[in-house]
Formats: structure tokens, sequence, C-alpha cells
């Protein structure tokens, strides 16, 4: 495979690809962050938790879109990494007095692991389809499962982080309102985009695109498809990883529902799918999207309209309304949202 | 192959496996042939599993209870997973609404009971209510994805379970409830005791099962059905009507789901979370019967209800569910056609 690889790059490189902006992708990033630091400061605190939220949408779906979006392998398992991460952030800390950091660290690799572990599975019996989606969608019920019944991670309780008596960088802890969360987690989710862009137009972005689009054809100019599938799924994983840490660290609390369930794996999809599936900018934007519609529903249902006086109190209309906009996403928009603005503006 | 006045239908000149959906089954399969030497080996693991259980558990009781309860839900698993598979033989769509389906039953099933009915009379009300949803929302939403890449139906799917389910939660609120069968004890069989409401469960749904056969094998529109299921371009040229045949196949789905629902409302407790529980189950039948594959699906339940509750026995102190999915993994990775198909 290896005396392969050099010619097919070597194609790779002479022929000339579509032109992609991607210089004027990281200075989009780049003013963003800019324009994005002094937030906090200016947003009440309760707006800016939802940025936070926000921000952590994002990162998941980041990881998600690359494995599923650039990658076209789709996942409906994006849980396990999520909750691998938040857990080794959570197990490190509480039973070993491990700095969050390094439990992110821990969690990145742990997470890039397994998923190295399912995918060669998976494309070792070539699961396609429905059937690498079911299988994703099992790993993570089973690592549910797991973490429900067994002591080594504290069976259904989970973890509390535990409250130190002043703000730390090292222990990743501030005060609830402080801006310090806000711009920790822009940070990780600007590391996050700038990873995927930058992976994308690497030639093993590349790779795992023309694996995506027809699987033979890369194989058969000489891409080690295998490798390459995996890279992408190991990569995913581990930025997926990062926001399940950072979450710990944020909500101070986690248990295999909110870790593993199978609604952090829909977190995860829904963002990519309603900003745009394999776009760089697809997940942030369906991040902004979804992230207050929790609150606004909330405040709905805090002060219902007199018609709808018995739902006060209720839960459940943030996921209907998701739900809502997730079918007409797909029926009326498949690009997604960045997806139909890019094709207006390029017909233009 | 059912009888020779059905084959000028079926343009693609099928030659049908035993209730088989799936074109590729179909092809794989040229003749009608019970597989024999598999059904040896899928009843001799499953006497090997059993031996084990006795030897794990050391009481005969233990195991003769949980071979009971396991062949007793797991019929009610077959008809929910035979459900799933018809949709997805027919119309190539991996449903993650048909648990939410199974819930909204069950809660209308409730509300029945608490007018007044007897649950099994629900049934009459539940099944066509189910249908009547499927046909809605195959023409109103899904019809406007078929043909498209497979992740957009499934995101559909998963957008009208959402809806549903916290729909449920919404109206009804997260607190659990539960119907009552006057009348209910428990019945001995062997050394072990089951509950009259859960054979009863268990009849009916070999019973639906049964109908939904014959229906499938023995009629026009379950022909017209095979037919759209092995070749949909096939069926349009000799005149069916292939948007009918999708909506009744999907409605057909929600139905079984239905009828699985009011059939359990009894057994278990009723939240909108409850039919998740029942998808999941039928994803892994679904696959271990071969997808699109009806009787596959329905011997696919048993053997799921059975895991369920041998690996309890094998694994105390875990979910049942977990040896469910260890069961889903290994079938995925090494019979992903399913026991009942050759591999291609």
């Amino acid at each position: 495979m290896t005396t392969t690889t050099a010619p097919a790059a070597e194609t790779a490189a002479t022929k000339p690809l579509p032109r992609q902006p991607w210089n004027r992708h990281l200075l989009a990033i780049a003013v963003l962050t800019v324009l994005l630091i002094p937030l906090p400061l200016i947003l009440p605190p309760a707006q800016a938790s939802v940025a936070v939220r926000v921000l952590i949408f994002a990162l998941m779906s980041i990881g998600w879109n690359m494995m599923s979006g650039f990658g076209g392998m789709f996942s409906f398992g994006h849980a396990a990494y999520f909750g691998i991460g938040a857990y080794a952030g959570g197990y490190l800390l509480v039973e070993h007095d491990v700095s969050p950091w390094i439990g992110m660290l821990v969690g990145m690799a742990v997470a890039a692991a397994f998923a190295t572990l399912i995918g060669f599975l998976a494309l070792r019996y070539k699961l396609r389809g429905a059937y690498f989606a079911l299988a994703t969608f099992a790993f993570a019920e089973m690592l549910r499962l797991w973490a429900t019944n067994s002591e080594f991670v504290n069976r259904a309780v989970g973890y509390h982080v535990p409250l130190r008596p002043e703000s730390s960088w090292w222990w990743l802890q501030f005060e609830p309102s402080s801006a310090n969360y806000f711009w920790i987690a822009l940070g990780l989710t600007v590391i996050a985009l700038v990873v995927s862009v930058q992976f994308v137009r690497s030639r093993a972005g590349q790779f795992a695109k023309a694996a995506r689009d027809d699987e033979d054809a890369a194989a058969a100019v000489g891409i080690p498809v295998m490798r390459y599938k995996l890279l992408t799924m190991a990569l995913s994983a581990a930025i997926t990883a990062v926001a399940g840490a950072f979450y710990v660290q944020y909500f101070l609390f986690i248990d295999p529902d909110l870790a593993f369930g199978s609604s952090v794996s829909i977190q995860a999809i829904l963002p990519a799918v309603i900003g745009g599936v394999a776009t760089i900018w697809g997940p942030v934007i369906g991040a902004v999207v979804m992230g207050p519609l929790n609150d606004v529903t909330a405040t709905i249902l805090r002060n219902p309209p007199p018609a709808l006086e018995f739902l006060q109190g209720r839960g459940g209309l943030d996921v209907i309304v998701y739900g809502v906009l997730l079918i007409i996403i797909v029926l009326l928009l498949p690009q997604g949202i960045y997806g139909a603005l890019r094709k207006r503006w390029s017909r233009r | 192959m059912t009888s020779a006045s059905d084959q000028d239908h079926v343009a693609a000149g099928n030659g049908g496996g035993v209730a088989a959906l799936d074109p590729d089954e179909v092809r794989a399969s040229p003749a009608r042939t019970v597989p024999w030497l598999r059904i040896a080996v899928i009843v001799a693991l499953v006497v090997v599993a059993i031996v084990l259980a006795y030897v794990r558990a050391g009481s005969s009781v233990v195991v003769v209870q949980a071979v009971t309860t396991g062949i007793l839900i797991g019929g009610v698993y077959g008809l929910v997973a035979m459900g799933l598979t018809l949709i997805f033989g027919v119309l190539d769509i991996v449903n993650f609404a048909h648990g939410s389906f199974l819930a909204l039953a069950l809660f209308l099933t409730f509300g029945l009971t608490q007018a007044g009915l007897h649950v099994y009379l629900a049934l009459a009300i539940s099944v066509p209510a189910m249908f009547l949803l499927g046909v809605l929302v195959q023409r109103g939403i899904l019809a406007g994805a078929m043909g498209k890449p497979l992740e957009n139906q499934l995101l559909i799917t998963l957008g009208i379970s959402l809806i549903i389910e916290n729909a449920l939660l919404l109206f009804f609120g997260a607190n659990p409830r539960s119907v009552a069968l006057s009348g209910d004890r428990g019945v001995p069989i062997f050394e072990a005791v089951a509950n009259l409401s859960r054979i009863l469960a268990f009849v009916g749904a070999l019973l639906l099962a049964g109908l939904l056969y014959l229906l499938l094998q023995r009629t026009r529109l379950g022909t017209a059905i095979r037919a759209v299921a092995a070749n949909d371009t096939g069926a349009q040229l000799v005149g069916i009507d292939t948007r009918v045949i999708y909506a009744v196949t999907f409605a057909l789905g929600t139905a079984c789901a239905g009828a699985a629902g009011t059939l359990v409302a009894p057994l278990v407790t009723i939240e909108p979370t409850t039919g998740s529980l029942f998808n999941i189950v039928a994803f892994v039948v679904v696959v271990l019967g071969g997808m699109g594959n009806v009787v596959g699906a329905l011997v696919g339940g048993l053997i799921i209800g059975l895991a369920e509750q041998l690996g309890g026995i094998y694994l105390p102190g875990q979910s049942p569910l977990l040896s469910v999915f260890i069961v889903f993994v290994l079938v995925l990775f090494l019979r992903p056609q399913g026991l009942f198909r050759r591999s291609a």
C-alpha cells in the first residue's frame, strides 16, 4: 500500500482541486473570535450561560461532522465519545485529584482509541449505512448500561465535581457567572474549528473525502482507505470528548444518561444537520440556532398563554421544536442553513 | 411463490423466500428452501445457552422462569420487529419512530381503559388509529424524502420520534402510569409462574403476527407489497400504485407497533420513554432476523427475549439490555445479513 501512496499523492497534487477558500475560513474564524471575546462582558449572566451552551453544542457537532459529514460515516453514537470525555475528566478529578485539563487529554485519547476500535471492527466487517449507524448506537448504549451498573464509575450516581474555595485555571473552576468559562469554551471551539479546516484541506482530509465519495475508486488509486477513515473517526471522537470534559467542569455534574444517553448523540447530530452537514460552519450555525431554543421554550412554559395554562412547568417543548426543525430542514433545506446560503451566494 | 395466479402481478419474477421482503433476499434464495441446517444450529445454540445458564444459576426454577418470561415477551418483540422490518423491506427506511408509535398506543390504551374500556377491546381502536396515523405520517412527511439518501429518512423518523415522545411528556408529564387487567393472576407453567396478562400478550402477538403473514402471503395486497419490495420499478410497470403500497406498508408497520403497545400495556410502566426501549430491542431483532425478513423478525424476537432473560443470569447486576446489545454487536459483525440469509 505504501508504495502506491506516493503516485496517488502526486496526481492529487498535480490535478488542480476545486479552489476552496480555506484561508478565508481561517480569517473568518479569527475575526469572529475577536468579535466574540467581549461577549460575556456585555451579556447578562443568564444569556452568557446560553452562549456557553451554544459553544458546547458546536464543539460536539464539529466532532460529529468530521466523521459523519466529511468522512461520510453516519454516527448515531457520538454520546460514546462525549461520555468518555466527561467520565475521564470526572473520574480522574474525583477519584484521583487530577486536573481536568489532564482529564480532558486522557478523555480525548481514550475516546480516539475507542473510536478506532469501533471503526476497525465496523470497517473490517464492512458495515455500511444503517448497519454502521446502528453499530455506533449500540456501542454508546452499551457504555451507558455498563456505566449505570458499574461500581467503578459510581453506577447511576455519576460524579459531582468538588467545589473549591477559590477560582483556579488549573482546576478549571471559577465563579458560576465568570466569563472565563465562556472564553475557555470559545478557545476550545476555535481550536476545533481550525483543526477541522486544516484537516479538510490536508491530504488526509482529501483522502477521507475521496473514500467517502467513492471508496472503490479511492482504493484503486492507492489510498489506504481504512487508515484514513480510522484517522477521521479518531479525530472526530477526540473533539467530541473535549466537549464532554468541558461539560462536566461547567455543569459540575455527570451521570450515565447525561453522558451516554441517546439524546446526547442526537444533540451532536442536530446542529450539523441544521447548519449544514460536511461544511465547516454548519455545526456552529446550527448550534447558534439550537442553543437558545431551550431557554425560549422554558420561558414560554413558565408563563404559558392562557390557552396552554395546563402545560405550565412541563418539559419537552424544546425537543419538540428540535424535532420539527429537524424534519423541516431535512425536507426543505437538505444542505442545511449554511449550505443553502452558500448556494444562493455562489449563484449570484 | 404463494399461488400461480398471483405471479402475473410480480414483474420481477421473484422466487420469494419465506416472506422475504428484501430484494437481496429474493435473489439469494432462488427456490423455496427451509434452511434446516441453520435452524438446527440456532436451536442448538439456544439449548447450549440454556444449559450454561443452568450451570451458572445452579437451580432449574430460575432458568425455567427465565426461559418462560423470555419466550413470552419475545413474542411481543417479534410483533414490534415485524412492523419495523416490513417498513425497512418495502420503504428502505430505518424507522427510528417505531418505538414512539408504540408509546403513543400505550397512552391511548391508558386513556381508553380510564374511560372504562377493557384493555383488549382497546385493540379495536388503537390498531386502526395507529394505522391511520401511519398513513398520515408516510404521506405527509416521509413521502417527500423517498429515494433520498438513507440518512435523510433516518433523521426524519428521528425527528418524528422526538416530537411524539416529547409531546407525550409535555401533555402527560413524566409520572409513570399503569393499566390494570382485572382478573390478572399468576399462571403456573412447569416450575415457573407467568402472569395471565403476559401470556395473553404473547398469544395476541402471535395471532396478529400470523394474520400479518397471511396478509402478505395470501392476498393481492400482500403480493403487491412483496412485489414493491422486490422491485418497485417493475411493480409500477405492471400497474401497482407504489405510492399507495408505501403508505399502506408503513401504516401496517405502525399498526403492529400500536397492537404491541396495547398488548403490553398491562405489563409495563407507561412512560413517554417506554417506547424507545422497545425500539432498541426491535432494531436488534430486525438485524438478527435479517432486515426485511418478516418471519425472521418473529424468530429473532423470541431469541432476543431469551437472550435478555438469560443475560440477567450470566451477568448478574448488569442491565438485561446489555446482553441484548452484546448479541446485537456479535450479529452485526458476524452475520449482518441476519441469521436466515445466506451470505452474498
